[in-house]
C-alpha cells in the first residue's frame, strides 16, 4: 500500500469548494496511481462533477492541494491541466460530425508540410497512418478512420473521443459517464478499452452510475455522499452492497471499514 | 489484438465497375450526393435549351455566360466560405457595389490609377470584412444582424460617394480589360493544361504516398472519374473558347481574363479549405462549435479571418461587374446580386447549416442560375417567367438539400 501511496501520479489533498449557500464539496481527498482505474461514484449532488471539474481545471478548488507526479502544482485552468497530460472525456465527447475520424482525432494538432501557420497544409499521410497505429493500439473497431464521425456507433465515437485524448500523450485519463446511453455491446468495447488503457500504464477515473460497469472494470472507487468522501474502497474485497451502502449512507459499519482501510498505511 | 477490419460499407475499396456503382448508390442513400445532381441538371438544362435553340451551346453564347457567372461567382465563393461556418454575409452585394464605387471615384474622378484603384477597392473589402468579423466575434451580435445592417449602410455609402451624377463611367484599361481581355489562345490552353496536369500529378502522387505508407487507396476507375470530371468541362471549354466566335471580319476568340480569374478564385479557395490547417479548422468551427473551441482552435479567430475572406472576395465580385460593365452606377452590387450569390452557394450543394459544403458550388450554382436565365433569354421570355423559374430551381435545391439530409440522418450522419 505504501509503494502504491508514492506512485500516485494525481493526487487531490482537502479540496473544498462553495457555491453560494451549497458546500458542495468539504476537505475531499482523492488519488489515482498509474495503471489503476478508479471509479468515481455518488448519488446525484454527491459532488462528482465538481470534484471532476476541480481535476480537469475548469473549477478552482476554494481551498486544498493538487499534486501530479508528488509535486505541488498550482492550475489557473483546463490549458495547465492538459499541459500535465490530463485529459477529459466529457459526456458530449465533443466530436466534429461532419469530420472524419483521423480530422478529429488531430483536430487543433493537425501535422503541417512546411513551416507551421495557419496556410500549412495538412499532411494526411502521417496522420492516418498514426491514427490506425493509436487505435489498433486500442483495439478499436471502426469501419474506417476516413468516414465521418457522425456515421459510428455511440461506443465507436466514444472511443474515438479516448483515442484522441490518448494522442495527445496523457497521462491521467478522467472518462465522465463513458457507458451512458451505450447498447450492451457498445459497453463492453468502451469497458475494454478502459481495461487497455490501464495495459499501457494510463491512470484512469471514470465517473459512473453503473456499479455493473464499475465492478468490471474499477480496480477502486473513492465514493463521494454529500460532498464528502465517504470511502475508497479495493473491488477486490468489496462487494456491491458495501458499495451501495457507502452512495446512501445506509450503513455505518461500511464507512467506519472504509475509514480502516484508509487509514491503513 | 484485432485487426481493423474492412467494414462491408465500404465498398469504394472494391475494385471495377460493379464498386463504383455501388458507391454511388450507398452514397446516394446517405445523402452524400456531392456535386452529382447539380452536375446532372446542369446537363439536362443545357439539353433543354440546347434542343429549342440551337445557339445556347455555341462558343458565343457560353463565353456570354461565363462572363456573365464571373463577377456574381466570384461573390458566391465568400458566400461558400461563410456558410461553412455555419454563418451568412447579407451585406456582400452592396459592399460589392460599395467598393466598386470607391473604385471608380478613385480612379475616375481623383484620377487615380487602375491598379491602385482596384487595390484600395479590395482591401476596403477587406476592412469592412474585419467590422463584421469584430462585431460578430467580440461584440456578439448575430452575423445576420450585422450584414442585415450592412445591406442598407454600405448602399447608402455607395449612394453617397457616388454623388450627383450617380454613374461613373470607366475607361481606364486595366479596370475593364480584368474581364473583358481575351487571353491569346495559346495562353488558354497552356494555362488548362496547367490546371488538368497539376490535378493528375496531385492525384497521382498523393497515390504513390499513400501505397508507399501502406495506406489503401481507392480504385483506378475511380481516379480516372475524378479527373474526368475536372478534364472534360475545363478541355472544352478552353476548346470552344478558342473557336473564332465573330460573326463578321475580325476573329473573337479566347478565354476571357474574368472567367480565369474567376476559375483561379476558385481553385485556389477549394485548396485553402480542403488541404489548409485553416480550412479544416473552418469545417471544425461549422460542425462543433463547442469541439473546436476544446481543441484550441481560436474560433474567433478563423471566425474573423472567414468574415474578411468573404468581403474582401464582395469587393472583388463588384470589381469585375465593373470592368463588365465599363460603369459603375447606383445600381451596381443590387439586390438580385445578394440573392444570386447565396442561391449560387445552395444549389451548388453548399449546406445552410454549416460545416458542409465546397467551394466549387459557387461555380456550379452560378452556371444552373445564369443558364437558365442565358436560356430564357435566348427563347424570348419575360423577367418575370425568369424570376419565377429560377425561383422554382431554388426551391428545387433546397429540397434535394433537404432530402439528402433526411437520407443522412437515416444514414446516422446528421
Amino acid at each position: 500500500m505504501a509503494a502504491a501511496q508514492n506512485s500516485h501520479i494525481l493526487e487531490l489533498r482537502h479540496v473544498s469548494k462553495r457555491f453560494g449557500a451549497v458546500q458542495a464539496l468539504t476537505d475531499v481527498d482523492f488519488e489515482v496511481a498509474t495503471g489503476e482505474v478508479v471509479g468515481l461514484v455518488g448519488d446525484n449532488g454527491a459532488g462528482k462533477s465538481t470534484l471532476i471539474k476541480i481535476i480537469a481545471g475548469t473549477y478552482h478548488a476554494d481551498s486544498g492541494d493538487y499534486h501530479f507526479q508528488g509535486k505541488v502544482v498550482t492550475v489557473h485552468g483546463p490549458r495547465d491541466v492538459a499541459a500535465l497530460g490530463i485529459a477529459t472525456v466529457y459526456q458530449d465527447l465533443a466530436l466534429c460530425d461532419n469530420l472524419d475520424v483521423v480530422a478529429n482525432l488531430y483536430l487543433g494538432h493537425e501535422e503541417a508540410i512546411g513551416p507551421a501557420g495557419p496556410l500549412s497544409v495538412v499532411d494526411e499521410v502521417p496522420m492516418e497512418r498514426r491514427a490506425i497505429e493509436v487505435l489498433r493500439g486500442l483495439a478499436v473497431k471502426i469501419p474506417s478512420v476516413r468516414v465521418p464521425v457522425a456515421s459510428l456507433s455511440g461506443g465507436q465515437r466514444q472511443s474515438v473521443a479516448v483515442a484522441r485524448s490518448v494522442m495527445g500523450q496523457a497521462r491521467v485519463i478522467l472518462l465522465d459517464e463513458p457507458t451512458a446511453a451505450l447498447g450492451v455491446a457498445q459497453t463492453r468495447q468502451v469497458l475494454d478499452l478502459i481495461s487497455r488503457l490501464r495495459e499501457q500504464g494510463l491512470a484512469v477515473v471514470v465517473i459512473s452510475h453503473n456499479l455493473d460497469d464499475v465492478f468490471e472494470v474499477c480496480d477502486r472507487v473513492v465514493v463521494l455522499r454529500l460532498g464528502k468522501r465517504a470511502a475508497s474502497m479495493d473491488l477486490r474485497t468489496s462487494t456491491r452492497e458495501q458499495v451501495v451502502a457507502a452512495i446512501t449512507g445506509a450503513d455505518i459499519d461500511v464507512e467506519a471499514e472504509a475509514a480502516e482501510l484508509e487509514a491503513t498505511p | 489484438m484485432s485487426t481493423m477490419v474492412e467494414d462491408p460499407r465500404l465498398v469504394s475499396t472494391r475494385s471495377g465497375f460493379g464498386g463504383l456503382v455501388a458507391l454511388g448508390r450507398q452514397k446516394l442513400g446517405e445523402g452524400e450526393l456531392g456535386p452529382l445532381p447539380v452536375i446532372l441538371g446542369l446537363v439536362l438544362i443545357a439539353l433543354f435549351f440546347q434542343t429549342k435553340n440551337d445557339n445556347f451551346l455555341s462558343a458565343l453564347n457560353l463565353t456570354n455566360l461565363m462572363i456573365q457567372i464571373s463577377s456574381t461567382g466570384v461573390i458566391s465563393v465568400g458566400i461558400v466560405l461563410v456558410l461553412l461556418l455555419g454563418e451568412i454575409d447579407l451585406s456582400v452585394g452592396s459592399v460589392s457595389g460599395f467598393c466598386a464605387a470607391i473604385m471608380a471615384v478613385l480612379n475616375v474622378t481623383h484620377g487615380v490609377g487602375g491598379p491602385a484603384s482596384v487595390l484600395v477597392a479590395v482591401l476596403s473589402g477587406t476592412l469592412i470584412g474585419l467590422f463584421f468579423g469584430l462585431m460578430r466575434t467580440k461584440v456578439g451580435v448575430p452575423s445576420f444582424i450585422v450584414t442585415l445592417a450592412g445591406i442598407t449602410g454600405f448602399e447608402g455609402a455607395q449612394l453617397y460617394i457616388l454623388g450627383s451624377t450617380g454613374t461613373l463611367n470607366i475607361n481606364d484599361s486595366f479596370i475593364t480589360d480584368l474581364i473583358n481581355r481575351l487571353l491569346p489562345v495559346w495562353l488558354g490552353w497552356t494555362l488548362a493544361g496547367l490546371l488538368v496536369g497539376g490535378y493528375v500529378v496531385g492525384i497521382l502522387l498523393g497515390r504513390r504516398r499513400r501505397v508507399a505508407a501502406g495506406l489503401t487507396v481507392g480504385s483506378w476507375l475511380l481516379v480516372g472519374l475524378r479527373i474526368g470530371v475536372l478534364a472534360v468541362p475545363v478541355l472544352a471549354l478552353t476548346a470552344l473558347m478558342s473557336t473564332d466566335r465573330s460573326r463578321g471580319v475580325i476573329p473573337i476568340q479566347g478565354v476571357p481574363l474574368g472567367v480565369v480569374i474567376f476559375l483561379a478564385f476558385v481553385v485556389g479557395f477549394d485548396l485553402i479549405v480542403r488541404k489548409t490547417r485553416f480550412g479544416r479548422h473552418m469545417f471544425a468551427v461549422g460542425g462543433n462549435e463547442e469541439a473546436a473551441r476544446r481543441a484550441g482552435i481560436n474560433i474567433d479567430r478563423v471566425r474573423i479571418a472567414t468574415f474578411m475572406l468573404c468581403s474582401t472576395l464582395a469587393a472583388c465580385g463588384g470589381v469585375l461587374a465593373a470592368s463588365r460593365l465599363f460603369a459603375v452606377n447606383q445600381s451596381s452590387g443590387g439586390s438580385d446580386t445578394l440573392l444570386n450569390a447565396i442561391a449560387a452557394a445552395v444549389i451548388g450543394g453548399t449546406s445552410l447549416f454549416g460545416g458542409r459544403g465546397t467551394v466549387w458550388s459557387a461555380l456550379l450554382g452560378s452556371l444552373v442560375i445564369f443558364s437558365i436565365a442565358n436560356g430564357m433569354d435566348l427563347l424570348g421570355y419575360e423577367a418575370s417567367v425568369k424570376f419565377m423559374v429560377t425561383g422554382g430551381v431554388l426551391l428545387a435545391a433546397v429540397t434535394i438539400d433537404a432530402l439528402a439530409r433526411r437520407g443522412r440522418v437515416a444514414a446516422g450522419r446528421v
